[in-house]
């Protein structure tokens, strides 16, 4: 701020506020939902402070599920949810790191057709090569398997490229002393490399958390069976019908469950998620 | 940009590029190989054989109306995430960049829906604006008249749809103005406001200037999330409906391919949708030296 403008100060703390609110609205509301009665939602408008239903409503979901619907119990889903998202973050990064470190630092023939075959998957979603990719899972019986879900979205450019971005920016003299210490590629990798790239690997780690875990049409696809299903799957399968057929109170409880993870590591690591966002972008 | 220091070895670069390369191949251009391939088909009604036709299937794409339709509809539906989320998320950016006090509260505020999924956000807009329950439904129809239902209205299916994804978008629209905002020299603003020039003199004159290569790129990306990233809020809410009046072209490849078992139709619409994300990789490219320029 270069000058004291009252006005303006008050103007733009009301419009954030104003922006807090409408956006945390929704989310409040389902919060109150999921701790109502189902008839007390039922009678428009529903009440807008928490009933006394809490406790009851999220231990139903977490060991039953709700009665129409999918009945699987969302305790369940939570860990496919939990695996779906450390795998695809892990073996992302994984897959990720070694690849950038070839294509940076070592010489070999068609070192650019690969770095090529990579950068062409950048941008190209799974929703717009649904229908084939699903067939090559069936052929290959990993339908409703963790690594039908899993091994198929690890593949992506962006991490290679972040990771590629940053090797670059890694002194020549690290390599040079590691070599003249006589340490050998790996040795480098391991004791120098990776050490220097912890920032790059929280921040990446964040982003693709929460792309794992929000994932939607594949698991959508691939999964049939309701021991498989994530949570956000399970959410939609507890969604029978029109509004009065659904169980609201137990769905916005699920909705809840499903929104926590990732708002929780959004927001406390808040510092790796900016940097990994605006980063993994560029 | 090349390293000086490079290591030699005949395996070992292979074998370190040798997983990514192979998922790559196995579930990037193998399937995408297949649609290209398979948009050349037609299928007969039992999915038994097939044969070659040639370009038949996008002729037939592009004369069917629905098809035609659908991009009418994904044209509108991604101005309207676009335009709304760039110039709400541009608004609570530079509120949130002017104030001093409370700034780390409210971008921990209003981060946060980055975290909720696309097809979770549609059911809490669907619950909402539910025609008999929704909280919502009740304000417009008690305070307002309006006669709401989204279930069977377009213009308000559509209107449901991007409220939603502008919701869920927000967040990132926000963080991206936010980090271009403060990498603007105070200098600037400060010999700005010297010359005399107001706070809305100096955001129209300078701010929004060296804003622009920023406010491209989130363009580009918002185009791309409405095209694709957005499949979970219309699966939970509208699925497309009423009639086709929400079926984006991305819901319409799923649609087809999935529940109407059109291969051959489907497949060519997910090559037109590729055709359509490498120009919009290109177009982002292109513009992506002159981001970093400010």
């Amino acid at each position: 701020m270069v000058e004291n403008r009252p006005f303006l100060t008050f103007l733009a703390h009301a419009i954030l506020i104003l922006g807090v609110v409408v956006i945390a609205f929704p989310v409040y509301v389902t919060f109150v939902a999921s701790t109502l009665r189902l008839e007390e939602i039922m009678q428009a408008p529903m009440p807008l402070l928490p009933g006394d239903q809490l406790l009851e409503n999220y231990s139903q979901v977490l060991t039953a599920g709700s009665t129409k619907g999918s009945r699987a119990a969302v305790g369940a889903m939570l860990v496919n949810s939990t695996i779906m998202a450390l795998a695809i973050a892990i073996g992302k990064i994984a897959i990720s790191i070694i690849s950038a470190f070839a294509i940076v630092y070592f010489r070999f023939p068609l070192r650019m057709t690969f770095f090529w075959m990579i950068f062409i998957t950048l941008m190209l979603p799974v929703e717009v090569r649904i229908i084939p990719t699903f067939q090559v899972i069936a052929d290959l019986g990993m339908l409703n398997s963790y690594a039908g879900l899993t091994v198929p979205l690890i593949a992506s450019a962006t991490a290679t490229f972040l990771f590629r971005q940053f090797f670059m920016t890694v002194p020549d003299e690290l390599a040079e002393a590691a070599r003249v210490d006589g340490a050998g590629p790996m040795r480098f990798f391991l004791d120098v490399l990776l050490p220097l790239s912890k920032t790059s690997i929280a921040a990446l780690f964040v982003i693709q958390f929460i792309y794992g875990w929000n994932q939607y049409l594949w698991p959508l696809l691939i999964t049939t069976d309701e021991s498989m299903y994530t949570t956000v799957i399970g959410i939609k399968r507890m969604i029978v019908g029109s509004d009065a057929a659904n169980e609201w109170n137990l769905i916005m409880a699920t909705a809840m469950l499903a929104m926590l993870p990732p708002a929780l590591v959004v927001i406390l690591m808040q510092k790796w998620f900016v940097k990994g966002l605006v980063e993994t972008e560029k | 940009m090349e390293k000086r220091v490079v290591y030699r070895s005949a395996w070992l670069p292979y074998a370190l590029v040798a997983p990514q390369l192979a998922i790559t191949l196995v579930f990037f251009f193998w399937p995408a190989s297949q649609a290209i391939w398979f948009s050349f088909q037609l299928q007969d009604a039992f999915g038994q054989s097939s044969s070659f036709v040639g370009l038949q299937n996008f002729v037939a794409l592009f004369k069917d109306p629905n098809y035609r339709d659908s991009f009418t509809v994904t044209a509108v539906f991604s101005v309207l995430v676009a335009g709304i989320g760039i110039a709400l998320s541009l608004l609570l950016a530079v509120m949130a960049d002017r104030v001093v006090r409370g700034s780390f509260a409210y971008r921990t505020l209003l981060i946060w829906p980055y975290a909720v999924a696309a097809a979770v956000a549609g059911v809490l807009y669907a619950f909402l604006f539910a025609p008999s329950i929704g909280i919502v439904t009740y304000v417009l129809k008690g305070w307002f008249g309006m006669d709401w239902n989204w279930v069977l209205k377009g213009d308000q299916a559509m209107a449901l749809v991007v409220i939603a994804a502008v919701w869920n978008h927000i967040s990132y629209n926000f963080l991206f103005f936010l980090a271009g905002l403060q990498s603007i020299p105070r200098s600037l603003i400060e010999a700005a406001a010297i010359d005399g020039a107001g706070p809305t003199r100096r955001f129209w004159s300078i701010v929004f200037p060296l804003l622009s290569p920023t406010a491209f790129f989130l363009l580009v990306v918002n185009v791309v999330y409405a095209f694709f990233g957005t499949f979970g809020i219309i699966d939970a809410t509208t699925q497309g409906g009423p009639a086709t009046s929400t079926q984006i072209l991305v819901y319409k490849v799923y649609h087809d391919g999935v529940k109407a078992a059109d291969l051959g139709g489907s497949s060519a619409q997910s090559v037109v949708l590729m055709a359509v994300v490498i120009a919009l990789t290109v177009v982002q490219f292109r513009y992506i030296e002159r981001k970093v320029n400010y």
